[in-house]
């Protein structure tokens, strides 16, 4: 099973490899996106620090979700999804290789740009390791819930705005926990309990989403 | 799965799945809860609305949450009852229970918004603001978003039986949420909170109060189960039209 893994997610990344624009896209859009707000808010200094935690990870999470395409629909569209659910091996193995695929190269691109952009929006610097391990921890968990989004609308013709209807409610724990470690750390408050919480919500997310999003990618066969 | 498959649910359980056994039960026990429903809500709105003392503090603006308390305690319950059938439908693969899961939908919703509307109505004359961002106003708000997402998911698949079945798995995931969901934004809300308003903190409700409150929550529960048997069975009456009992069931009436 881990070499069925293995293989699908040396699959994958090569397929991206061939591709390199389905990792950069997602990247600047949320470099773009981030962008936006000095501009349409205010370019003071004083604003924006306080708001760039919530900038950056309301950024975050857009960018996953309108990556989210790559996880199944072009294998849904030429038929090798059929194929790797036929295989012996359990739908949920092949979930998550693909969400590692997709948290390889949506989420950590972001991950490590963070604190450049966090630097534009003046984030303080003493925020910015928490903001970094904040986003590692819980752009995995987004990726996860995500996988079950794209699992459920493939094959439903216009699934881009209706998968983060369906996404982006799930989304907001993580995004309350990763703000608030933020701002407890601007306020020199210790942030080990925000980051627990996210652990617990990957682990979790870890124990629920791949049955589920499993589940839908075998409904979503049924439809042909 | 071998104890699985050797142990049974009540009989009762595999002939509700029956399409046909659904609507006839259902027919006989609609108009129970129907006078039932009626019955409670109207008994409780009068006694709520005029005869129920007034509150010392808020005089009588707080008579609202007569409607707005058996809103907000049903937004919650018609999404884990969507949940709980949509399981039992991919579980034991019954079409009736997606059908009883696709009608809460609507009816989730609809609680919802009203719970959300009747709190901001009574929200402007107390807190002098129709909203603020306080943890149980986001959770419900949240709430409803997790509605529209189910609804959404609903109406853009055309095959019934595969709407059902993708609209469970949205709605399981959805319901083992709530909790993260709750405690994520009441935490985030106490960190945040500094002219916020308590909801916990009640007065101590005289009994005058407290019964016609619970009488309209159980009239709204009453109220729920008739309009989703009713919804229910249309939708029967729709999936299952090339039966013949359906045929026979419309020609005699």
């Amino acid at each position: 099973m881990l070499g069925f893994m293995y293989s699908v997610i040396r699959r994958d990344l090569l397929l991206v490899m061939r591709h390199p624009a389905e990792m950069v896209n997602p990247l600047v859009f949320f470099v773009l996106v981030i962008a936006l707000f000095p501009m349409g808010v205010s370019p003071e200094a004083s604003l924006l620090s306080q708001t760039a935690a919530g900038v950056v990870w309301v950024a975050a999470l857009l960018a996953t979700l309108l990556s989210l395409d790559i996880l199944f629909k072009a294998d849904y569209a030429d038929g090798s999804l059929e194929q790797l659910l036929l295989t012996s091996h359990p739908a949920w193995a092949l979930v998550i290789a693909k969400v590692i695929v997709h948290w390889l190269v949506s989420g950590l691109p972001l991950v490590i740009m963070s604190p450049l952009v966090a630097t534009m929006l003046f984030l303080p610097a003493d925020a910015i390791p928490t903001l970094l391990l904040g986003l590692l921890i819980g752009t995995p968990t987004l990726s996860l819930f995500g996988a079950v989004g794209a699992a459920l609308v493939t094959g439903v013709k216009s699934g881009g705005m209706l998968i983060s209807l369906l996404v982006l409610p799930l989304y907001i724990p993580v995004l309350l926990f990763g703000t608030g470690a933020v701002a407890a750390a601007v306020l020199g408050m210790p942030v080990g309990g925000y980051m627990a919480y996210l652990g617990a919500m990957l682990v979790f997310a870890l124990m629920v989403t791949p049955w589920a999003a499993a589940t839908a990618l075998k409904v979503g066969q049924m439809q042909g | 799965m071998s104890w699985f498959e050797s142990w049974h649910m009540p009989r009762w359980f595999y002939q509700m799945g029956s399409p046909k056994w659904f609507f006839e039960i259902g027919g006989r026990l609609q108009p129970w809860f129907m006078v039932a429903a009626i019955a409670m809500i109207t008994w409780g709105l009068l006694w709520g609305l005029l005869y129920a003392p007034a509150d010392y503090q808020q005089g009588n603006s707080f008579r609202i949450m007569y409607v707005h308390v058996p809103a907000a305690i049903l937004s919650q319950s018609i999404f884990v009852m969507m949940a709980v059938t949509g399981l039992i439908g991919l579980v034991w693969k019954m079409k009736v229970a997606f059908m009883v899961a696709r009608s809460c939908t609507l009816i989730g919703a609809s609680f919802t918004a009203l719970a959300l509307i009747t709190g901001a109505v009574w929200g402007k004359p107390t807190w002098g603001t129709y909203w603020v961002w306080d943890a149980r106003l986001t959770s419900t708000l949240i709430m409803l978003f997790l509605y529209t997402g189910v609804i959404a998911l609903n109406q853009a698949i055309a095959d019934r039986s595969i709407a059902g079945r993708a609209t469970a798995i949205l709605s399981i995931v959805g319901t083992i949420n709530i909790p993260v969901i709750k405690y994520s934004v009441e935490w985030w809300n106490t960190l945040h909170q500094s002219s916020s308003f308590s909801l916990t903190a009640k007065p101590t409700m005289p009994a005058e109060m407290y019964i016609p409150l619970l009488l309209m929550v159980v009239g709204c529960y009453s109220l729920i189960v008739w309009l989703v048997l009713q919804r229910t069975r249309n939708e029967i009456l729709d999936q299952e039209r090339q039966a013949s009992w359906v045929a026979r069931y419309l020609e005699e009436r």
